[in-house]
């Protein structure tokens, strides 16, 4: 074995890599719950990948064929149905467990420099998995699928001058069809998780590189070395220790995975909806029409913005640069710490309020705007207005302005001494 | 930290109570459907109800005749009580009736229920089969609480009666939802023009009795949806059974790893 390794390292970098990367790796050791959800995130993107390859052997990119392949799989294929609620609960989950890595980022500040650039990767993955997430959805070909891909494609129609053109260019035709589907598909199943996959190594690497923060926000490479590990002193190998501790958060992990798939697939219409179990029919517009709930946010936020000057591309303006706003954090956060434990009370309330308007405008996002009826006529302002739309607004307001007054607020907070070891 | 989840909570709370708010104006109120995936012979009642009554206009063209050996039929069985439209065991239970022919015939075609109950739900497929009553202004002649001016007419007449629509009318929207609740079955509170509140609900005819007792029809309708509810998922019963034992393996895996990673890092300091 040994000599087998040793005939491959001297062609080949294999110990070097696995040491740098993991096998000698030296991480804080004071990792708590919220720094479970990277390798889980890379544990969900191993399951989509492979129940994906089994998934593509029988179902059918064709606009007469697709939904029909899909029934296929969960009634005749052999554990069709096994694979493709794996890949249906799998797309949720990812989004539940990067959305908690990313406020694990807020809350200690992981952005930081000098993690910029791990933390730019992390966006693109994000964005990417944004993309992949919305090609996919289309291609079960319900009437969700459809209408949904319609809305978010009649979007890049909204640009000035070339929309229609753009429009034409994305659908490969004057509406969602069959050549939609196909390039869809492409790019779900190939393009996609290519650029997706050398995301993740290049996020790996730069955090691999500068290493890891942690709930302290303390940067162990600024500590003295351990005269008998020589290991600085708050570090620890990542592997076996996080090895071990990340796999107890896998058995946890697959546990909740596995009452959703087992019990709940469709979890109350969130993760599969009902109205996707009917065929795809382009001439019968559902009566409510909402994204998949990951997405649910940055919809609320585009409906949440007026037209002006005859035209909706200001909400897809708020929309794009809700999700761009991540990538400027590192400059905006100017801070005297990173970690939201030496953080003073106006850091912890902006982000408090960042979140409730996320997970609020997620909510509207599902519903109807005129969910709770409208402001009665004459009221100032709002008279007349769908409640919901006013709130959305509002919430829409606070949730740029955690980003827009950042460079103020963390500036000013008052922050507490970070000691010189973690806790 | 413990401050920032507290926030978190508050904020989920805030969006639940939302919710209940927004779903306070609903004016249909379906009574549960009384089925149950590992009632065998409920599942082989429902088959023969679907096949005697739904399968001439309806398919379920995903649904293989094979495959109700999952509700414990026997191929025999089902080849002899079962197929009329079909010899093949390995074929799906498809119709004659082209959606063509069918859209011509009743205004729109008669659906596929493979997946319907996937996406009504038991519930409303059950209340939608009491839910249908004699109605001179509609074109067919029939009506349906559950799903006004449906294109159906009311197959299972000769069964459950022409069946008629009561109303009664309240002058608050209060009084008419407890109404409704009071009757414990399928009803509908709906405002009128005149500003006040009635109260629907579905009910025999004293003068045409239907061949069953209403508590038969009930049970047929039960059977039927239950029937449908397996077509729509015939690996439900597998998937829940597998699941079990899969949540049963992570447990112990879980113990394992715990005492790995607590053996591990008993030198770290944490």
């Amino acid at each position: 074995m040994e000599k087998l390794l040793n005939w491959i390292d001297a062609r080949f970098p294999l110990t070097p890599l696995w040491e740098s990367q993991w096998g000698k790796y030296v991480a804080p050791r004071n990792f708590n719950f919220w720094y479970y959800f990277g390798s889980l995130a890379a544990l969900v993107l191993v399951m989509q990948i492979v129940t994906g390859i089994f998934l593509t052997m029988s179902y059918k990119p064709d606009a007469a064929k697709a939904f029909d392949s899909v029934e296929f799989i969960m009634r005749d294929v052999e554990w069709g149905w096994y694979i493709r609620y794996m890949h249906s609960t799998g797309a949720s989950m990812f989004f539940v467990v990067v959305y908690l890595h990313m406020f694990r980022g807020l809350m200690y500040g992981s952005y930081r420099k000098p993690r910029e650039l791990v933390w730019i990767f992390g966006c693109l993955i994000y964005l990417a998995l944004m993309g992949e997430a919305f090609f996919g959805y289309l291609l079960p070909w319900g009437q969700m699928s459809y209408w949904g891909a319609q809305v978010i494609v009649n979007l890049f129609s909204t640009v000035p001058f070339i929309g229609e053109s753009l429009g034409v260019w994305i659908r490969g035709d004057y509406t969602i069809s069959d050549a939609t589907l196909n390039r869809f598909f492409a790019f779900h199943v190939i393009a996609l998780p290519l650029v997706l996959i050398g995301l993740v190594a290049a996020h790996l690497m730069a955090l691999h590189e500068v290493g890891s923060s942690n709930p302290d926000g303390i940067e162990i490479k600024k500590q003295p070395k351990d005269p008998n590990t020589g290991l600085y002193l708050d570090g620890i190998y990542s592997h076996p220790y996080y090895t071990i501790k990340d796999l107890v958060g896998v058995v946890f992990f697959l546990f909740v995975f596995s009452v959703i798939m087992f019990f709940m697939p469709e979890m109350g219409g969130y993760f599969l909806e009902a109205n996707n179990f009917i065929p795809a029919d382009p001439l019968k517009t559902p009566e409510h029409i909402a994204p998949v709930w990951y997405f649910t946010p940055y919809y609320a936020i585009l409906r949440a913005v007026p037209s002006f000057f005859n035209s909706q591309f200001w909400g897809v303006i708020a929309m794009g640069a809700s999700v761009v706003l991540f990538f400027f954090l590192p400059w905006l956060d100017r801070g005297a710490v990173k970690s939201i434990r030496y953080r003073g009370t106006l850091y912890k309330s902006w982000l408090a309020a960042f979140v409730i308007s996320f997970l609020i405008l997620g909510y509207l996002g599902v519903v109807p705007v005129t969910v709770w009826g409208q402001f009665p006529d004459g009221w100032p302002l709002v008279g007349g207005a769908d409640k919901a739309t006013v709130l959305a607004r509002v919430l829409t307001v606070v949730y740029f302005l955690f980003f827009v007054l950042m460079p103020w607020y963390t500036a000013r907070d008052k922050t507490k001494p970070v000691p010189e070891r973690v806790r | 930290m413990k401050k920032t989840i507290l926030t978190l909570v508050a904020a989920l709370l805030a969006g639940i109570g939302l919710q209940a708010v927004a779903s306070g104006g609903a004016d249909l109120r379906l009574v549960p459907a009384p089925v149950h995936r590992l009632d065998a012979e409920s599942l082989q009642r429902g088959a023969r109800n679907f096949v005697n009554y739904c399968l001439n206009c309806h398919s379920a063209k995903y649904m293989r005749y094979e495959r109700l050996q999952d509700i414990g039929l026997t191929e025999q069985q089902i080849k002899d009580n079962l197929m009329f439209a079909s010899t093949q065991l390995g074929s799906t239970m498809t119709v004659a009736m082209t959606p063509a022919e069918g859209a011509k015939w009743f205004g729109v075609a008669p659906p596929d229920l493979s997946v319907i109950s996937r996406v009504r739900g038991a519930d409303w497929l059950y209340n939608y089969m009491l839910g249908f009553y004699a109605d001179g202004k509609s074109a067919t002649g029939w009506n349906n609480l559950v799903f006004p001016s449906v294109a159906m007419p009311h197959v299972l007449w000769e069964l459950s009666g022409p069946n008629r629509l009561v109303e009664q009318e309240f002058e608050d929207h209060g009084k008419a939802a407890a109404a409704a609740i009071a009757i414990k079955g399928l009803a509908r509170v709906a405002p009128t023009p005149g500003g006040k509140w009635i109260v629907q609900q579905v009910a025999t005819d004293p003068d045409a009795p239907g061949t069953m007792q209403p508590v038969e029809y009930r049970a047929f309708a039960a059977d039927l949806v239950n029937f449908l509810d397996f077509v729509g998922e015939p690996t439900k019963n597998k998937r829940i059974s597998i699941g079990i034992v899969v949540l049963m393996y992570l447990v112990v895996l879980f113990a394992l790893v715990y005492a790995l990673k607590r053996l591990y890092w008993k030198d770290v300091p944490h």
